[in-house]
């Protein structure tokens, strides 16, 4: 669908705002804009409510009769229960320091996409309900009534939002727009209106621990096809376990790296770097899952998914949980997860096996960042590299939104990067750490049928690969999360061809020296290590 | 979700076209099927892969990572795309009316 999509006609941004104000242009469902919505079994099984077959073009989107009093009575909880909701509906000064920071904004110039006005569309319900100069003076205060019209412009822009937090760096306030959109969406939950990319992957996380809906005998034969190709590539024959109690280390990653490529080579990095280092530690396939598109749901999904790993270490028994290159993953852990599902009072405060080094910054969730376990290994001189192995490629790093700004993991895989790899460019520094943009399909947004917000939103990441393309011949682009993996691959086929997409524990596979392996002459994807010209075929 | 006619029987599809209920599959369905796919005809090349998504389907209800799927019909990607030209992911698992995998994909 992407190469329907026309680069010329999309590149040409029209920036001029309607002719009417914001609250007098109601929205319009484009196909390529706007996400299907979530089916009826899905919310069936979830026990959400109003399941029901509808359209967003429909007129009737079949809401509960008493739709407002639900999204009145919710908006009043939240703002008891969250202070920052709160202080977020109170505090912004519209200064519009955060209007051009969105990249839904920049590639795709409705104004409705500035974070600002996408925080106005809720701020003006808060305004007429909730405050007396809102309810009093109506407009003049910025304040409107809620109708259907403002439901469904909610749905259209709180799912044209990625929850990437870019505009957040830029707040003077420090307003957490994500937050705003999460509010909206868990609003909207309240009321049957969902996205099916989102909802889909809950319930089948709900029925069998993943996004995808992978059962256990089907993961031990996805894993089977990795690990003979591993064999085929080193020699090594590899076998780790499963579900086994009393394991050092519980490790948990995204379904996608086990299902879809690229990440499946990722996993297989994980899988030798284990390996090699004689690690004590188990997969799950009930904790088969480190993504948790709850997130992109409200607060009680989040936790409902979240449990499952502290549930999974306690019956395995295992001291601490080693987390995989996953981005929302440790938005959850990070900052949820402790105070959802904590404490975690029955795990150790992590330390390596392998180095003795104490993560004292995973002290509270007992959960390691494995950007950080592997730094400090080569860091302490524990693994043997041949950054050789990757000199046919040439490559720059995309911070993902989440672990970049939710987590600060800057330095940590920049520095595994340059110790496998010898060529290493970065983007530049404005596009990067935390200013990073956004993949364009995060939050639940990675879908075909939002195909031309996706190519927009991604736009300006694009960019700024093409100019270290155009610069230094770049032809990875390396990252380390799995909606990434699978949304920069879309993005890069359309935007900039000769690059490719790869996660950090791939480059690590090639790299790392294996004790008994046989003369590697492929990469971990089979394809040879070296080539007759250095350059864009890979 | 709208209902279509497939291969002579009235089937519910959802907005893509892939079928809702992968039990009411038949043969005829995915020639009807394969038509809205740019397959003008189903070879004995193109029903191997189908019968082979259909069975990994039945045993994992789940579609093959696309490598698998490769390896296992000795199809190679490129040839995988001259066979089914919108692609295994949809084009192939439409036509074998499996759903369409959700996620970070």
């Amino acid at each position: 669908m992407a190469e329907e999509l026309k680069k010329d006609a999309l590149v040409q941004i029209d920036y001029k705002p309607p002719k009417k104000g914001w609250m007098d242009t109601p929205v319009e469902f484009r196909h390529g804009t706007y996400i299907y919505p979530a089916r009826a079994k899905n919310l069936k099984y979830l026990d959400l409510p109003n399941p029901r077959e509808w359209s967003p073009t429909d007129e009737d989107w079949k809401l509960p009769e008493n739709w407002k009093e639900i999204v009145i009575n919710g908006m009043k909880e939240r703002l008891d229960k969250y202070r920052s909701f709160k202080v977020y509906m109170d505090i912004c000064v519209r200064c519009g320091a955060c209007a051009d920071k969105c990249q839904f904004f920049i590639g795709g110039g409705d104004p409705k996409n500035m974070p600002v006005l996408r925080a106005e569309l809720i701020r003006s319900v808060y305004r007429g309900n909730f405050t007396a100069a809102g309810k009093i003076l109506g407009r003049v205060n910025g304040a409107r009534k809620l109708t259907t019209d403002v439901i469904k412009e909610w749905f259209y822009y709180f799912y044209q939002c990625t929850e990437c937090r870019r505009c957040s760096v830029f707040c003077p306030y420090g307003i957490d727009t994500a937050e705003i959109t999460m509010m909206g969406r868990e609003l909207l939950t309240l009321l049957g209106v969902n996205v099916n990319w989102v909802i889909e992957p809950v319930a089948n996380c709900y029925r069998t621990g993943n996004h995808l809906g992978i059962q256990p005998h089907a993961l031990m034969d996805m894993f089977e096809m990795m690990l003979d190709d591993i064999k085929d590539r080193t020699g090594i024959k590899i076998e780790p376990t499963f579900n086994r109690k009393g394991a050092e280390i519980l490790f948990i990653t995204p379904s996608a790296d086990y299902f879809a490529e690229p990440g499946m080579y990722t996993c297989m990095g994980y899988l030798m770097l284990f390996h090699e280092l004689g690690l004590d530690y188990t997969w799950s396939t009930y904790a088969s899952e480190g993504g948790n598109f709850g997130l992109f749901t409200s607060h009680e999904m989040i936790k409902r998914l979240n449990a499952k790993m502290y549930a999974e270490a306690k019956r395995l028994g295992v001291k601490w949980i080693l987390g995989g290159e996953c981005g929302h993953m440790w938005r959850v852990v990070h900052q949820y997860m402790g105070t959802l599902n904590g404490p975690a009072d029955f795990l150790e405060e992590p330390v390596s096996p392998i180095t003795g080094t104490k993560f004292e910054n995973a002290k509270s969730t007992k959960m390691v960042h494995i950007a950080e376990f592997t730094a400090d290994l080569i860091k302490n001189n524990k693994l043997r590299l041949d950054p050789g192995r990757n000199d046919k490629l040439r490559v720059t790093f995309h911070d993902s939104c989440n672990p970049a700004r939710a987590m600060g993991i800057f330095e940590e895989p920049r520095y595994i990067i340059k110790n496998v790899c010898n060529n290493f460019f970065e983007m530049p520094e404005n596009t990067t750490r935390e200013q990073t943009f956004c993949c364009g399909g995060g939050a639940g947004l990675g879908t075909d049928e939002m195909m031309e917000m996706r190519m927009r939103g991604g736009m300006p990441r694009a960019n700024a690969v093409q100019y270290v393309h155009d610069k230094h011949d770049v032809n990875r682009l390396t990252c380390m999360c799995a909606i990434d993996r699978a949304t920069l691959t879309t993005l890069m086929e359309y935007w900039v061809p000769d690059v490719k997409v790869t996660g950090i524990h791939e480059l690590v596979a090639n790299a790392l020296v294996m004790k008994g392996e046989k003369e590697r002459i492929v990469d971990i994807r089979g394809e040879p290590l070296k080539e007759e010209k250095g350059g864009d075929n890979v | 979700m709208a209902k279509v006619n497939l291969g002579g029987i009235e089937i519910e599809v959802d907005e893509d076209g892939f079928i809702v209920d992968p039990t009411l599959w038949s043969e005829k369905v995915a020639q009807a099927l394969a038509s809205t796919e740019d397959v003008p005809t189903m070879t004995e090349e193109h029903w191997k892969v189908v019968k082979y998504l259909r069975d990994y389907y039945q045993k994992y209800n789940i579609a093959p990572m696309i490598r698998k799927m490769c390896k296992d019909t000795q199809v190679d990607l490129k040839h995988m795309y001259e066979l089914f030209p919108t692609g295994p992911a949809k084009g192939a698992c439409k036509i074998a009316g499996l759903p369409k995998p959700t996620g970070c994909v």
